[in-house]
């Protein structure tokens, strides 16, 4: 493990994203607030429509209308990111900071050349020529493992397999050698042989490069096998955090732990138990159950949950949870 | 629904489904004359059986040719070659009508909860057709009637029968789905990727609901999925296909336990843990699942196996019993225990 250094790449307070739908806000992230260490994987998880998703959006600044950032600050080396203007911003973006997404074909340029495509940001943010920057992009290509890097440079992304689609991406995300990679499900179109060899290749390139990384994944086990801390995210916020290894080993929230128990456990010979689900479903953003989201699920729930909300407190070192039977802090401050 | 008679819980001895030698091939690139010059065999000779009431997990990465060997058994493909034997009758043999009636038996869920229901018609509408083509109910009132007791078998309100598929959540579609396939009492359903698209959260409530109906009705399942961890859970028995051959094929305890073939050892290994204090050994494959086209000669596998060696280019394996009950394609698997073919 890289050695981390105390004062974080990243900084995310009280970030706050709605959607503006039939007259009034939706939040989609609501009041998020993480720290990301220098050469730190940390992992964003939580079910589909939770917001994690949407949190990279709102670091990166890359939400269109209805979507847009409420509140919060996202400091990131020495800068609040939402203060910049749209011009500033562009320099951070691709640059200092860089997104690979989950669907490697609808992120990459089909009528250019994956060469030109991992080479763009060397032409836009250094002022590379086309011809040392594509030279640059071969030496990125090859650093990602990518099977011949020079004819498939001279291709077009569809000549590409998923697996090579992936490593392109991951190519132009680090072409600049940004401080800070975010990765939004990097894994989860890709057969699971190959999602072995890029989780593999993120490991490789974080050493190499002394890289922060945001992994966004619905997958626990993908992100046990790489993050050194986890956040937990239900209805827009992050009900728990924890260094990796006590989150698995002693998860607090009794949404983790219902995540946790609903994977299907190894089963050996004995006979096949029932999968302790979870019921009902994630609630929809805009009517939102009261006091803490998770209560109309929970089956630790008690009169108290359904009625105030839990606030986010730490209650060991490194260690966040919101749940009344964890503290019995109430959120006093509404975002 | 009533529960068909004396659902058998136990593994009967004779095979519902027996398929044999099944081959899909499609043209890929002609020449000049526009003579077909390459075939992709997505399917390539495969063997299988299902029994009454068990299910049969059939693995493998996108291109392993799993969805097709699905498609094919349900006739939604025409084989190239090989028979399907679905409860006494040549499922390929049959002409249209006949394979109409057939289908009343056999029923299949896709893994797409959102294309695979018409946005155009209610619920009621959509888990009632089946019952309507098969003539299984006299008048409109007893079809609704049979329509309703099948969504709360799923666990869906029977008054949501006058709503959209739009207005419902995967997992909510994935179940209005099952009760379509539920509604002409089939023995076997083929599942392909039924909760891939799911939330892990809900995945478990649909897995639960298709293993409790098993339990009540006896139905028998081929379990299509790229994810072992869910087929170690619901299958009796497991197939793994690789580049359109099945390479191996056991219990789903012998085969988590002991796999034979490497490239289930590598399958398996790759498996993401959330127990990060396992210790595994992962076995990372170099290279990707080769072209169909042109299939590398040997073992299909030999280019990504770790243990090739140098007969693998040359000799073609054949699927043989290398355990009692256990089944391998590997020279290896051959050399290595007393293979009796």
């Amino acid at each position: 493990m890289a050695p981390v250094s105390p004062s974080p790449l990243l900084r995310v307070r009280g970030l706050r994203t709605v959607f503006r739908a039939g007259g009034r806000d939706v939040p989609a992230v609501d009041g998020t607030t993480f720290d990301i260490r220098k050469g730190e994987v940390l992992g964003l998880v939580g079910e589909s429509g939770c917001g994690k998703t949407l949190t990279a959006y709102s670091l990166m600044r890359l939400l269109t209308p209805p979507g847009r950032i409420a509140a919060g600050e996202v400091w990131f080396e020495g800068r609040d990111l939402l203060r910049l203007s749209e011009e500033e911003m562009r320099r951070v973006r691709g640059d200092r900071m860089a997104i690979v997404f989950q669907e490697p074909m609808t992120s990459l340029n089909p009528v250019l050349t994956v060469g030109f495509q991992v080479a763009e940001s060397l032409m836009v943010h250094r002022g590379k020529r086309r011809k040392e920057a594509i030279q640059e992009a071969i030496e990125m290509m090859r650093l990602v493992s990518m099977p011949e890097p020079e004819r498939r440079a001279r291709e077009y992304p569809h000549q590409l397999s998923g697996g090579m689609r992936q490593r392109a991406l991951l190519a132009m995300a680090l072409i600049c050698r940004p401080a800070l990679l975010i990765a939004d499900e990097p894994t989860t179109a890709l057969d699971v042989t190959i999602q072995a060899q890029i989780l593999e290749l993120l490991r490789d390139l974080r050493r190499k490069f002394e890289l922060s990384v945001l992994l966004i994944s619905h997958d626990l086990g993908v992100v046990a096998e790489i993050a050194d801390r986890v956040a937990v995210m239900y209805a827009g916020r992050i009900v728990e955090m924890s260094e990796t290894r006590a989150l698995f080993r002693d998860p607090l929230h009794p949404y983790t732990r219902a995540l946790l128990r609903s994977i299907p456990p190894p089963r050996g010979s004995g006979p096949r138990q029932k999968l302790p689900a979870i019921e009902g479903m994630v609630p929809d953003m805009a009517m939102l159950p009261s006091g803490c989201r998770f209560h109309p699920r929970c089956s630790d729930r008690f009169l108290h949950c359904a009625e105030q909300v839990p606030a986010d407190v730490e209650i060991t070192a490194g260690r966040r949870v919101a749940c009344f039977l964890h503290h019995n802090r109430v959120e006093t401050v509404e975002a | 629904m009533t529960p068909p008679a004396a659902a058998p819980l136990a593994r009967a001895a004779e095979p519902i489904l027996e398929v044999r030698g099944l081959a899909k091939h499609y043209p890929a690139g002609t020449s000049f004359l526009g003579r077909t010059r390459d075939w992709v065999r997505a399917v390539d000779g495969v063997d299988l059986e299902i029994r009454a009431g068990e299910t049969l997990g059939l693995v493998g990465e996108s291109g392993s040719g799993k969805t097709t060997l699905g498609r094919c058994i349900l006739r939604l493909l025409e084989p190239t070659a090989g028979s399907v034997r679905f409860l006494g009758q040549d499922l390929l043999a049959l002409a249209p009508g006949d394979m109409r009636r057939a289908r009343r038996d056999l029923q299949v869920i896709f893994q797409d909860p959102y294309s695979s229901l018409n946005p155009r018609m209610r619920v009621g509408e959509i888990v009632g057709e089946p019952i309507l083509i098969h003539r299984l109910a006299k008048n409109r009132a007893e079809r609704e009637e049979r329509v309703a007791r099948l969504l709360e078998t799923v666990g869906l309100d029977p008054s949501v029968m006058t709503k959209y598929p739009h207005e419902f959540s995967g997992g909510q579609r994935q179940r209005i789905g099952i009760a379509r396939a539920l509604s002409v009492q089939p023995k076997l359903i083929i599942a392909d990727e039924p909760v891939s698209a799911l939330d892990v959260s809900v995945q478990a409530q649909v897995i639960n609901l298709l293993m409790d109906l098993q339990a009540r009705f006896g139905i028998a399942y081929l379990f299509i999925s790229h994810d072992l961890r869910v087929v170690e859970h619901v299958a009796d028995r497991v197939a793994v296909m690789y580049l359109g051959k099945i390479v191996e094929e056991a219990d789903s305890g012998d085969l988590y336990r002991s796999p034979q073939h490497p490239y289930t050892r590598a399958l398996l290994s790759a498996i993401p843990t959330h127990d990060p204090v396992s210790g595994r050994k992962r076995i990372v494959l170099p290279g990707e699942v080769p072209s169909a086209v042109n299939p590398p000669p040997g073992c299909a596998f030999h280019p990504r196996c770790p243990e090739a060696f140098d007969r693998c280019p040359q000799t073609v394996p054949r699927l043989l019993e290398t355990a009692p009950g256990q089944r391998a394609a590997c020279l290896l698997a051959e050399a290595g225990s007393g293979v009796k073919p």
